[in-house]
């Protein structure tokens, strides 16, 4: 059975329907990049996975919990589904560690201790375990990035959305959160990403989802689908990211 | 009559500046925290809740606050209900300072990203949770300036208590005038004082204000 399933969700702001039916099927363990150019509904479709957004048909379910019916608490939800944003969102009157620690101390209740612990293991995780003690403001772009992945991880999600999390970045502190996000694929950690980086989806991704207007244009293993694209929005997409 | 001596007007200028000094402080105190708890009603997601709030605020706001005192000073005893200028004045004074107080910190609330508050909704924290974690810390420090400062109006708003009798720094100026018959100076000296109070905390305001623009 899928982990993640999402089925016909159809999406409109206002006049603009955003999503015409999109369905996706994502197993346990499995890495999804999501790609498409701008406009194309694909991190409006990853806001609906936890109830950012609201979808107005259709159907997505994450571990057997229907998202819609969820809606007025979606907090057993989302102690499963963790969240990386493009802007990091850290919290910034609070410490690296601080971060990391505060979901775990008033959801999860764990001990003043216990969560400390949670901490210093999620910030080694992400390589920044001499950075606890540093506020958001004084750390790397990169360095912010990889703290809120530690957050997120320290819910112990089944499941890592993370929207555009190197978009935000300088070229050269893209790599040190993107090998923290290979890391966790290896571990098993079932990833969703939409992302402008393709290498990165050619060579980590175990499915590569391709949004086009709205839909799901194409879809399938991503070294298959970068060596052969059958449709030729894709065949234009991935020419002109790759230059 | 008139032998009144300077330091016979200065020394019971400062005497009745007590009162002043004991209204606003016990103003602006009550007043915070009716604001505060409105403030949670103002921003709580919840809409008769929200709009409740927002027409108080309005109300406050949007009448002279000699009104205000007249309605509580007057209006309550029409009731029967004997009211005493202290009473009424505190009381109205609380009322206006809770208003401008909510909608002050109302938009430090706002303020914070909504970043802010989606990456601690995907954290599954309860509304309240967040509010308390995240956006209240934040919106503190924005909101400390704009507080302090408006502080300075809650000392100069007690100058009307002074028409339903309350006995501070304006109505001590009012009487040693009738007595003296010299306006000008003692006037000034009011003012004087008032600004002896006021000027500290409009500075402080600005103050703090670089301090967290710098820190920022």
């Amino acid at each position: 059975m899928s982990l993640v399933s999402i089925q016909n969700v159809r999406k409109s702001f206002g006049e603009v329907e955003v999503l015409k039916g999109v369905s996706v099927e994502i197993a346990r363990g499995a890495v999804v990049a999501i790609i498409g150019k701008s406009g194309s509904g694909k991190s409006t479709l990853l806001r609906c996975i936890n109830g950012l957004e609201t979808y107005d048909a259709g159907g997505i379910s994450v571990d057997g919990i229907d998202v819609a019916a969820a809606r007025a608490d979606l907090r057993d939800l989302r102690r499963n589904v963790g969240m990386v944003f493009q802007q990091f969102n850290l919290f910034p009157h609070l410490t690296a560690a601080e971060n990391v620690m505060l979901a775990p101390r008033v959801v999860n209740r764990e001990s003043e201790i216990r969560a400390k612990e949670l901490a210093r293991e999620m910030l080694a995780k992400v390589g920044l375990a001499d950075k606890a003690g540093n506020y958001p403001s004084q750390l790397s772009g990169g360095q912010q990035q990889r703290v809120a992945i530690a957050r997120a991880l320290a819910m112990r999600p089944n499941v890592l959305l993370c929207d555009e999390i190197t978009s935000a970045l300088d070229p050269e502190l893209v790599n040190e959160v993107l090998r923290v996000i290979e890391a966790l694929a290896k571990d098993g950690m079932t990833l969703i990403l939409v992302t402008h980086e393709m290498r990165f989806a050619r060579d980590v991704g175990t499915k590569l989802v391709f949004m086009h207007q709205g839909k799901v244009h194409e879809e399938g293993p991503p070294k298959q689908l970068f060596a052969g694209p059958t449709t030729p929005e894709l065949v234009q997409f991935i020419g002109a990211s790759l230059h | 009559m008139s032998d009144f001596s300077f330091w016979v007007i200065l020394s019971n200028l400062l005497l009745a500046t007590r009162w002043t000094i004991a209204l606003s402080l016990v103003a602006f105190a009550s007043g915070g925290l009716v604001g505060l708890a409105l403030l949670f009603a103002r921003v709580s997601r919840i809409g008769w809740l929200e709009w409740t709030t927002k027409a108080y605020v309005e109300f406050f706001q949007g009448t002279p606050l000699l009104m205000q005192l007249f309605l509580f000073f007057f209006g309550v005893a029409l009731f029967g209900i004997e009211v005493s200028p202290w009473l009424a004045a505190w009381l109205a004074l609380t009322f206006w300072t809770s208003a401008f107080l909510t909608e002050i910190w109302r938009g430090c609330v706002e303020a914070i990203p909504k970043g802010q508050w989606e990456a601690a909704d995907t954290l599954a924290m309860s509304y309240m949770q967040q509010m308390w974690h995240v956006i209240l810390p934040q919106a503190f420090r924005i909101a400390i300036p704009p507080t302090v400062g408006f502080s300075v109006q809650v000392v100069k708003g007690t100058a009307l208590a002074s028409i339903i009798g309350f006995v501070d720094l304006t109505k001590a100026g009012t009487m040693l005038n009738n007595a003296t018959f010299r306006p000008f100076l003692v006037y000034s000296l009011v003012a004087l004082i008032y600004f002896a109070l006021c000027f500290p905390l409009s500075w402080f305001a600005h103050r703090l204000e670089r301090t967290f623009n710098v820190a920022r």
